[in-house]
């Protein structure tokens, strides 16, 4: 489903931000992205959603190499990948029903189907009660959740998440990820990038570790009992 | 069809649809846009309604000019009609003379009407006319020569001209006067006129060009923001620009529909002081207002212009906006 090959990333400057990265996510795999704050998660995400280009190696999702993707194109990649913003990025002056219609409006859906698939998504997040609402009126984790329903309303086959859990306490971090867990029951591939490794050393799921742009670490994660 | 996945149903294009279904679609989606755009004018009213002045103001000019020209050029259009021939007879020339040149005159094919004006009733007229009555008494002699004036049949300058120069060498005939020099004059004022309202409004018109690009540029600044999360989630550059082009052709339909108005009121207020005068001259000049042809005209000048402002804009703001990404 997503390969690395040999992926190096430096940014202008020359700062080396991945170095030499390869792995694979095989079709409906779930993983955990971990890593010190600037270990690159953010950046590895980037070079999937197409924002950044690698400065060598090789991307590819379902053996397309994302090399041949040209600008123009470059909007239909995306709309295959939900992707869960670190810092939500949702639209403050649109209600959380426009929020999470957007990627549909883009696809040319219209009523009731539309709105039948808003809600479902809505729904799965617990925030059914407030579709009508602003996202400044609601909390921070309400405003994360509302972009997760957002990246997930078009059942994308991959899922991208960059701390998605950054904003909230461990019990609602816990439903997140439970709703991680039900879209990766369904075959849809998830990468989770966060910093909290007591909730992914209890979800024992693989974890791709990263430090200062090397992957130090493919596999499970030791289970540390919390203080 | 998704380019990642072959078998992964996209977009609204996947379900089961008729194509007349998806045909209607496409046009709820645009009309959508295009009263969401009506409504972000609304947004910011001031900075909406600043560029419509302009663009109102701005067409206002060269329309009023363009209605000056047509006017006058109906005036000329009538004198062209009364181009009259002066033949001044020579001091020498008995009546019996002058009366056979007017019978033989007044057969003539070419000629439409002919009058003759003796020296004493020109004398009388120029008395009248000049307010020099008293001075003129002191002359002894009159010095005005006998007149016949002609109309000829053709008005054109050129055959008015062949006539005047066929009858000149009639021997009474001192000479023949043919005034076209001012209608020619006039002409080429009107030429004149029309070129620089052409000039002007090439000069303002690009000003407006790039006012409306500027706005343009100025909210999709302000939704930078925005922007970058459409794209995020999928967006083509054509899906984000849409807004922004229709909202170029409503200040675009605003802006005509202003200018229209304001030259509809400068026409209705100016009629009054033009009634005035003519009433003076005794003439029967009504002013040409626009016709509806040309209010299609300029609405669709000013529609073309605020589309073509916000795509200059637009085609190249949008796509420098790059997301930096989660
Ligand atoms: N656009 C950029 N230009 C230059 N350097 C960048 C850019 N984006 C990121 N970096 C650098 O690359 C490194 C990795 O950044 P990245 O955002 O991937 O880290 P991260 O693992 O997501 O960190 P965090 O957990 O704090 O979000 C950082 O040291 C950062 O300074
Ligand atoms: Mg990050």
């Amino acid at each position: 489903m997503l390969t690395f090959d040999q992926v190096s990333k430096s940014y202008p400057g020359g700062f080396i931000a991945l170095d030499r990265i390869s792995f694979e996510l095989a079709k409906g795999e779930m993983a955990f992205l971990t890593g010190h704050s600037g270990a690159g998660k953010s950046t590895l995400l980037k070079l999937i959603s197409l924002i950044e280009r690698p400065t060598s190696g090789r991307v590819l999702i379902n053996n397309v190499d994302l090399k041949r993707i040209r600008r123009s194109q470059v909007p239909y990649i995306r709309r295959d990948i939900g992707i869960i913003f670190q810092n939500h990025r949702l639209l403050m002056e649109h209600t959380v029903f426009d929020n999470v219609a957007l990627p549909l409006v883009i696809e040319g859906f219209t009523g009731k189907e539309m709105v039948k698939r808003v809600h479902a998504a809505l729904d799965k997040v617990g925030l059914l009660d407030k579709v009508r609402c602003l996202p400044e009126t609601l909390s921070g984790g309400e405003q994360q959740r509302v972009g997760i329903a957002r990246a997930v309303v078009n059942k994308p086959p991959l899922l991208l998440a960059d701390e998605p859990t950054g904003n909230l306490d461990p019990e609602l971090s816990k439903d997140i990820m439970r709703v991680f867990e039900a879209f990766n029951q369904v075959g849809v591939s998830v990468l989770i990038a966060t910093h909290d490794h007591s909730l992914v050393a209890r979800m024992r799921y693989r974890t791709l570790t990263l430090k200062q742009g090397k992957m130090i670490n493919d596999g499970l994660l030791q289970y540390e009992e919390p203080l | 069809m998704s380019i990642l996945f072959s078998g992964r149903a996209a977009g609204a294009s996947s379900r089961q649809i008729h194509p007349l279904q998806r045909w209607l679609m496409f046009w709820v989606q645009h009309l959508r846009q295009c009263i969401g755009s009506l409504g972000e004018l609304w947004r910011t009213p001031l900075a909406s309604l600043m560029t419509i002045a302009v663009l109102g103001v701005s067409l206002t000019l060269p329309t009023t000019l363009h209605l000056l020209v047509k006017n006058v050029q109906s005036i000329s259009g009538s004198f062209t009609q009364a181009a009259e021939i002066s033949f001044f007879i020579k001091d020498d020339a008995t009546d019996t003379q002058i009366s056979t040149l007017v019978t033989m005159l007044s057969a003539d094919p070419d000629i439409e009407q002919v009058r003759f004006i003796s020296k004493s009733d020109a004398m009388a007229e120029f008395q009248q006319v000049s307010g020099f009555g008293q001075a003129l008494q002191l002359l002894d002699d009159n010095p005005l020569p006998h007149v016949i004036l002609v109309l000829p049949r053709h008005t054109q300058p050129q055959a008015a001209e062949q006539l005047r120069r066929r009858i000149e060498q009639e021997r009474i005939v001192d000479f023949g006067k043919l005034d076209i020099a001012w209608l020619e004059r006039l002409d080429a004022i009107l030429l004149l006129m029309r070129q620089a309202v052409l000039a002007i409004a090439l000069l303002l018109l690009t000003a407006v060009l790039l006012i409306i690009g500027n706005t343009i540029r100025l909210s999709i600044i302000n939704k930078k923001e925005e922007i970058e999360v459409m794209k995020l989630v999928g967006a083509t550059d054509a899906f984000i620009q849409r807004p922004f082009l229709y909202t170029g052709v409503w200040f675009g339909v605003f802006g005509g529909l202003l200018a229209f108005l304001v030259v509809e009121l400068m026409v209705w207020w100016l009629e009054g002081a033009i009634g005035q005068i003519t009433d003076l001259y005794q003439s029967h000049f009504t002013l040409m207002t626009m016709s509806f042809s040309e209010f299609l005209a300029l609405l669709l000048l000013s529609v073309l212009l605020g589309l073509a402002g916000s795509y200059i804009s637009v085609s190249r703001h949008i796509r420098a906006i790059e997301p930096s990404g989660p």
